[in-house]
């Protein structure tokens, strides 16, 4: 038997033991009916007693072909989490190899690289118009986990890698060459050295937010914020048997099963959760989340598909050519799409132009933001009556000009009618005194008197202001109860009387200055000027979008048991009567996690404040990140929310976020992470995972205070601590010297 | 002049260290389940993260507060006779029989043999070059210093000063700092031992090493 006959054996023997991976004991029918028949058949080939080998090979070829697309029409979402992570999948290289024409890695090579696990290229493809050749350039990034190279770390992104992603989509947009980027990750490395895992990855989404030139991207495994570090893009495919979840089904089944310690699920429960989390591709195209679907060879692609490598280069090509000519203004542009789309058109004998003028650009921008923007609405449960929604877009259609005239025109030719009228009051101020000449002395002496009696009559002293210093308490004061401050064996703090510490200290230990977590509203009444907060939007609710199973009963007892509807209230108040509108995620509810409703109301309130032009204000409250129950319909927001963040920012607005007590995961690195002034409250938490996800995850033991808010100001994540009792000193500090001239506007 | 050989035997004939653990302030004390003979840990983990055997609660003020094993060990006798009770401060509420272990004997041992020369103030401190050439060329074991000898470099905000040792005579048994780290004061630098009790107390110490059983 020559070579290429045994070969093809060993790549049945590859296929089967594949196969054996991806369904982890079930169809053992199947699997042991082809492992019967490839004994046999080697027997055969070793006693030399084949009479037609070579018909024989392809009849046991058909045969696995055969029971493999029997299989692939039974595939669950789990076996399809097992597939994207089997070494065998085709990973980023294989691409780049099959799918591009040629490339050189530009981002460092093997594992001779500041993060192995992110490969980045400089890729080429040619097309052919006629007898013309054109060649175009690209910016491949994605992450590689390699056929089990262990120095991969499986596709689990570094923050250094991350970073480097972003300095090479910075490269693109500098050359103007569209960015192709390929998610192959099961999450992102959950650590907190600089740039930090949350810090960077809303770096790169807001980065990708208005990234001026096309990106295409395509999911394989999409793990929540690993994928969204690198998944922003104009046109999002996904591979068929590719999951895009907000976490991975063990992690979700770890949460629902309550297992600590490093206790494992059970795969029951881990089949249950992957089904329930709707990760698949048909799930997510259902969903708007992505936009095409890139059909698979049966039981998934591996390396030697090579007929799939040449359909994703098509898909990529369409993609590509899809976006580009969505952002030109050309009369052609929707016959050239619908050429495209035709069955059959082989697109490397179709060229077309890239690049973008500016103007192209900025539309390009604006469609994959507004793209964004629209996506999940569907997804939260919006009461908001019928006449509450028409008013809402009246004052959009009304206020919207009065405000472009107001900050576009008035603002801009203020200066010289300030100058006019100043002028003009100088004169008159001349001429009124010498009007007033002969009554003058009188006048002198009254103010003489003024000033002498305030320079020597005492201060005066209200005992009564001490009892208001507050004008909320929180509840806890009533309860008779001593309390131990955390940091008592350290510092020595005495027992705190529950009655002092939550009215009068304001949560705050006497001794070591610890601050004991206090109820949202603390916040709504102490901060902000007394009867200025107006809550809107207050009837969008978090809801069920995945009819996840029991959740309506969880988030029915979470809205009883708070009085709110979701876990962000988002209100316009006055601070020292400077207006501002404010996002408050709040901890209480469901711990603060994040989904639809919520990102709903986030955008919402910072589109009010770039209509209004006030100042946007982030009051972390607590939040432990997406909600898990919602699927990606929750990780969607990070995108979402982080796009209408840089539309205010790029707007002139200044957008400032506070965290208190526990900030952690999706929200933190998205549209929180992404502001340029993050500050905290005493005492809170910052970071990506918690210490048991890194533990089981990277395998690292956390050490104590490792997420404490001063590690998280060391490692540079955010500007400055403030005291509870002075947040809103503070806060009017920072608005009136962040905010400049015009206080909260560029 | 000490005998070391009779110190390690005297620690072996009783290898305990008693631990009373008291109440911090005063309140009603609470036994968890523990019951003399009991085996009972202390904090555990890297950063000793992990608290030990819950031993009682202490509830003042409505405020219940844990009291945890500091060390491991074995229950010796558990102050029952205070269960419900309002107790005062430093009431003793559990003995617990600790185990010394080889780092603690080997302490011991040290402490009684050795002469600690200790750090005057919080500073960085160098050997002299002298003595650091000696101790690269042989092992410190084998440097011989003198009282009144100039032995470290101070170094404290680009203020380097000589410090000079004071002490018996005798070479440097163990080195307790680090070049790079600020040490504070009244640290201990170095132990030193005379030169003839040096075979000694490393046979002794190796029997520590090698004997000593840990529970």
């Amino acid at each position: 038997m020559d070579n290429l006959f045994l070969k093809r054996i060993q790549s049945l023997r590859d296929r089967l033991s594949y196969m054996q991976d991806i369904f982890a004991g079930k169809h053992a029918d199947s699997v042991s009916l082809l492992l019967q028949k490839l004994d046999e058949f080697t027997e055969k080939v070793n006693n030399d007693s084949l009479t037609n080998p070579y018909d024989e090979l392809v009849a046991l070829e058909d045969l696995f072909k055969y029971v493999e697309a029997r299989l692939d029409a039974s595939i669950t979402p789990l076996d399809k989490v097992r597939i994207v992570r089997h070494p065998q999948r085709i990973c980023l290289r294989d691409i780049l190899e099959n799918v591009y024409d040629n490339f050189t890695e530009v981002g460092g090579q093997d594992e001779h690289s500041i993060d192995p696990s992110m490969v980045i290229a400089r890729a080429v493809i040619i097309r052919r118009r006629g007898k013309k050749r054109y060649t175009q350039s690209v910016m491949v990034i994605g992450q590689e986990k390699g056929h089990g190279a262990e120095f991969r770390n499986g596709g689990s992104v570094k923050p250094w890698g991350n970073a480097k992603a972003r300095q090479f989509m910075r490269v693109a947009e500098t050359e103007g060459i569209p960015v192709h980027t390929y998610i192959f990750t099961p999450g992102s490395f959950p650590i907190e050295d600089y740039p930090g895992a949350a810090q960077q990855i809303a770096r790169n989404i807001y980065c990708m937010a208005g990234l001026r030139v096309p990106v295409v991207s395509v999911i394989s495994e999409g793990g929540s914020g690993g994928a969204e570090a690198i998944g922003l893009a104009d046109k999002r495919l996904m591979l068929s048997n590719g999951y895009y979840s907000v976490i991975s089904p063990e992690g979700a089944a770890a949460i629902e099963g309550h297992c600590r310690g490093g206790e494992r699920p059970s795969q029951e429960l881990v089949e249950k959760c992957a089904c329930n989390l709707k990760l698949t591709a048909e799930d997510n195209l259902r969903f708007g989340y992505i936009d095409k679907i890139i059909q698979e060879p049966p039981l998934g692609a591996r390396s030697y598909h090579f007929d799939f490598f040449r359909q994703l280069r098509q898909e990529i090509l369409l993609a590509t050519d899809e976006v580009v000519l969505s952002a030109k203004l050309s009369p052609f542009k929707k016959i050239g799409v619908s050429h495209r789309n035709k069955p059959g058109v082989n697109l490397d004998e179709m060229y077309m132009r890239w690049s973008l003028t500016q103007s192209a650009k900025t539309r390009l921008v604006k469609k994959r933001q507004n793209k964004f923007l629209k996506l999940s609405r569907e997804a939260a449960v919006d009461k908001r009556p019928f006449l509450t929604k028409a008013l809402h877009t009246l004052d959009d259609l009304v206020m919207t000009p009065v405000n472009e005239f107001k900050y576009e025109f008035y603002r801009k030719h203020q200066r010289k009618i300030h100058a006019f009228l100043e002028e003009a009051e100088n004169e008159w101020d001349v001429f009124r005194s010498w009007l007033r000449k002969p009554f003058g002395k009188q006048e002198e002496q009254k103010v003489k008197e003024a000033v002498s009696s305030e320079l020597t009559s005492l201060s005066t002293w209200s005992d009564g202001q001490r009892h208001k210093r507050w004008n909320y308490l929180s509840p806890r004061y009533k309860i008779d109860q001593a309390v131990t401050c955390p940091n008592a064996e350290i510092y020595g703090c005495p027992d705190l009387w529950g009655p002092d510490l939550f009215a009068e200290f304001a949560g705050v230990c006497s001794n070591c200055g610890h601050h004991f977590p206090m109820e949202p509203e603390w916040y709504v009444r102490n901060v902000f000027d007394v009867g200025t907060v107006m809550e809107f939007n207050e009837e969008i609710e978090a809801g069920n979008p995945l009819e996840y199973p029991n959740f309506d009963k969880t988030i029915r007892a979470a809205q009883e048991k708070t009085g709110c509807k979701s876990g962000c209230m988002t209100f316009e108040a006055r601070i020292d009567n400077i207006k501002v509108v404010v996002a408050m995620l709040m901890g209480t509810f469901r711990g603060g996690s994040f989904g639809a409703a919520e990102g709903y109301k986030f955008v919402e309130a910072a589109q009010r404040a770039t209509k209004n032009r006030y100042p946007f204000i982030a009051y972390v409250h607590g939040t432990a990140g997406i909600r898990i129950q919602e699927g990606t319909n929750g990780v969607i927001q990070m995108p979402r929310c982080t796009i209408a963040v840089h539309r205010y920012i790029e707007n002139g607005g200044l957008y400032m976020v506070l965290y208190d007590t526990n900030s952690f995961a999706g929200p933190v690195a998205s549209f929180l992470g992404c502001s340029p002034y993050q500050f905290a409250i005493r005492s809170s938490n910052i970071g990506f995972a918690g210490p048991g996800v890194i533990k089981s995850t990277t395998g690292m033991d956390v050490p104590p205070h490792y997420h404490s808010c001063y590690k998280a100001m060391d490692r540079g994540h955010i500007q400055g601590i403030w005291d509870r009792r002075q947040m809103r000193h503070n806060l009017i500090q920072a608005l009136q010297t962040i905010g400049g001239r015009n206080l909260y506007y560029r | 002049m000490l005998n070391i050989s009779d110190l390690l035997e005297q620690i072996k004939q009783n290898p305990y260290r008693e631990i009373v653990v008291r109440t911090p302030h005063t309140g009603v004390v609470n036994f968890a389940d523990i019951k003399q003979g009991q085996a009972v840990h202390g904090p555990e983990g890297q950063w000793k993260e992990r608290s030990g055997t819950r031993l009682a609660t202490l509830t003042r003020e409505r405020n219940p507060k844990p009291i945890y094993a500091p060390e491991k060990g074995v229950v010796d006798k558990v102050y029952s006779e205070y269960e419900n009770a309002f107790v005062e401060n430093a009431t003793p509420l559990v003995t617990i029989r600790h185990h010394l272990t080889r780092e603690e004997v080997e302490n011991i041992i040290l402490r009684e043999a050795l002469h600690l020369f200790r750090a005057p103030e919080r500073a960085k401190y160098y050997f002299t070059p002298e003595i650091d050439a000696k101790m690269k060329s042989s092992d410190p074991g084998s440097v011989v210093i003198r009282d009144g000898q100039e032995l470290f470099i101070m170094s404290r905000m680009k203020r380097e000063l000589p410090l000079y040792y004071s002490g018996p005579e005798g070479v440097i048994y163990a080195i307790y700092f680090k070049p790079s780290d600020n040490v504070d004061a009244d640290a201990p630098l170095i132990g030193v031992c005379p030169q003839e009790e040096l075979p000694n107390i490393k046979e002794v110490i190796m029997r520590v090493q090698t004997e000593w059983q840990e529970n």
